[in-house]
């Protein structure tokens, strides 16, 4: 099979601490593949390691066949491989039109700015946010920073989105809206990595389970028959 | 008419008004108050470029200010090149320091950055002191031509060709706000790492900022050493360009090149009038006593007011 990212004895330390221990993981493109794990599990530390924030990590990571090792996060983030932040990033003096309009200004070849804006425009009006166009970061409630954080991600059509807790504080309708838009983008053709706490959401949107316990993957599968093995329920569910 | 067109016209008419306005003065010392006046326009437009656009605090001004002036000192030594060669080379060498000194230290962010701009300035003066060829620690002497072949009087001179550096400074930093890399600067200044995700690439645009500013201010040094006639390296180097600049540009505003402008014409027009008036020792005084009275009641200067009064928030 032709995995869009394929990521083989990827390990990580911080000085003795082993955040994350050959882990083997593959995505192929257009899944969705749930990622679960305990704080402290090493999922953050996967995100950043494919993201390009740790350049120095064991093993390799290849995004559409293609090995990312050296490569920085803005070309990875080019070549169609984007993430999401946990706690949202806004740019605070740009307007959420300009926000979204970066991505598209920094692709290569760049938009020119009438064209960033019109698609830019597009992608707000899909998530929702369209209205608020001309609005700064700091007059968006969380929610709506959460989707502004997916417009700035999504709007480049991206291979695969790595959303890592994007619904972490939502409350129970906002979730169903995050999911709808992630739904609607992995129709579109993007493969999705979602990190979540939010066992309710992470169970109606994977295919495939993956979970993290201690920087190890424990577990790895149909999202019913992995959450039912007694190690998971063991280490993620504390019983 | 474009936009861009009639802003260009505005600047160039803005200065045809200023020479004209002085020439009816008529007085060496008004070439002398405008040709300082516009230095710190063009010093604080330059410095505005790295830390307003792209929120980095270089406190090395003096650094590439003085790599400028003594620039002009060595070629006019050695090979007896014309002053507008000589700040043109000043700009290629201080932006390529610019560029030596970003790849060497923008990997670092936020204070530590600032650090090691301010060190810059102490390695290269004290390279200079020790090069005896460009005058070491007495310093060199310029040889001040009589006149001009455009201009009659050599002080009118130099005010013309520092109008024209400020003037094509602030096209050049109103170009960089509406450009590309003006988003991509306030992309980073914002959120770094949010930029990378985003494609933007950080060090390259940094790398490019930090040459632009440097360039610009080496340019600011260039004509230095005939303005003065006499240059050492303690006067070239003087930690009161860095700290002027800052404050210039930080009571202005720094977010568009009116801050600058704003601040440089405000507080140099006001330190100049202090010299003459009451002494030249209390200019530090004055810059020091606003910059507390802005961080205090404006700390985003002037045209954070401005922008305030027009109800227009905005920016955290």
């Amino acid at each position: 099979m032709s995995a869009i990212l394929e990521v083989r004895g990827l390990g990580k330390t911080f000085g003795g601490f082993t955040a994350l221990n050959d882990i083997g993981l593959a995505v192929a493109p257009g899944e969705r593949l749930g990622l679960i794990g305990p704080n402290g599990s090493g999922k953050s530390t996967f995100v950043n390691c494919i993201a390009g924030d740790f350049l120095n990590h064991s093993g390799v990571v290849l995004f559409k066949d293609q090995p990312l090792t050296g490569m920085k996060p803005h070309e990875r983030a080019r070549l169609g491989l984007t993430r999401t932040f946990q706690l949202p990033r806004p740019f605070r003096s740009l307007t959420v039109l300009e926000n979204v309009a970066v991505p598209l200004r920094f692709s290569v070849p760049p938009l020119a700015m009438a064209d960033a804006e019109a698609r830019a425009c597009a992608c707000l009006q899909l998530v929702g946010l369209h209205d608020k166009a001309r609005s700064y970061a700091h007059s968006l409630t969380q929610v709506d920073l959460r989707k502004l954080e997916l417009a700035r991600a999504l709007v480049r059509e991206p291979a695969l989105l790595i959303a890592d807790e994007v619904m972490a504080g939502l409350s129970h309708s906002e979730v169903d809206q995050i999911l709808d838009l992630l739904f609607a983008q992995n129709v579109r053709g993007t493969a999705i990595i979602m990190i979540e706490h939010v066992m309710r959401a992470v169970t109606a949107f994977s295919q495939r389970l993956a979970v993290f316990v201690a920087g190890r993957k424990i577990a790895e599968g149909d999202p019913r028959t992995v959450l039912a093995t007694p190690e998971v329920e063991a280490a993620y569910l504390g019983i | 008419m474009s936009r861009l067109l009639r802003f260009h016209l505005g600047l160039a008419a803005t200065g045809i008004v200023l020479i004209f306005a002085l020439r009816l003065i008529g007085n060496d010392y008004a070439w002398y108050t405008g040709y300082v006046i516009l230095q710190y326009v063009l010093l604080s437009v330059a410095w505005n470029v790295l830390a307003g656009y792209a929120g980095y605090v270089n406190f090395g001004t003096a650094a590439f200010f003085a790599t400028g002036a003594y620039t002009t000192i060595l070629l006019t030594k050695s090979l007896n090149l014309d002053l507008v060669l000589c700040v043109l080379a000043a700009g290629l060498i201080s932006g390529g320091l610019g560029l030596a000194v970003g790849w060497l230290t923008l990997r670092l962010r936020g204070v530590y950055f600032s650090i090691a701009t301010l060190s810059l300035a102490v390695v290269l003066q004290t390279l200079v002191v020790n090069w005896s060829y460009a005058g070491g620690s007495s310093g060199a002497y310029t040889m001040r031509p009589q006149g001009n072949n455009l201009f009659g009087n050599y002080s009118e001179f130099l005010f013309v060709l520092m109008l024209v550096l400020a003037l094509g400074a602030i096209a050049a930093a109103a170009w960089i706000e509406r450009s590309r890399l003006g988003m991509g600067l306030a992309a980073i200044r914002d959120d770094e790492r949010a930029a990378a995700a985003a494609g933007v690439p950080t060090l390259r645009l940094k790398l490019i900022a930090t040459a632009i500013s440097g360039a610009m201010m080496g340019m600011a040094g260039a004509p230095l050493p005939y303005y003065a006639s006499y240059l050492n390296p303690e006067a070239a180097f003087s930690l009161t360009y860095t700290i002027n600049t800052m404050a210039m540009t930080l009571i202005g505003g720094t977010q568009s090149w009116v801050g600058p402008v704003i601040g440089a014409v405000l507080l140099s027009a006001l330190q100049q009038g202090a010299t003459v008036t009451i002494s030249s020792a209390g200019n530090l005084l004055i810059v020091g006593g606003v910059l507390i009275l802005f961080v205090m009641l404006a700390p985003k200067g002037i045209l954070g007011l401005v922008q305030a009064s027009r109800g227009k928030g905005g920016a955290a």
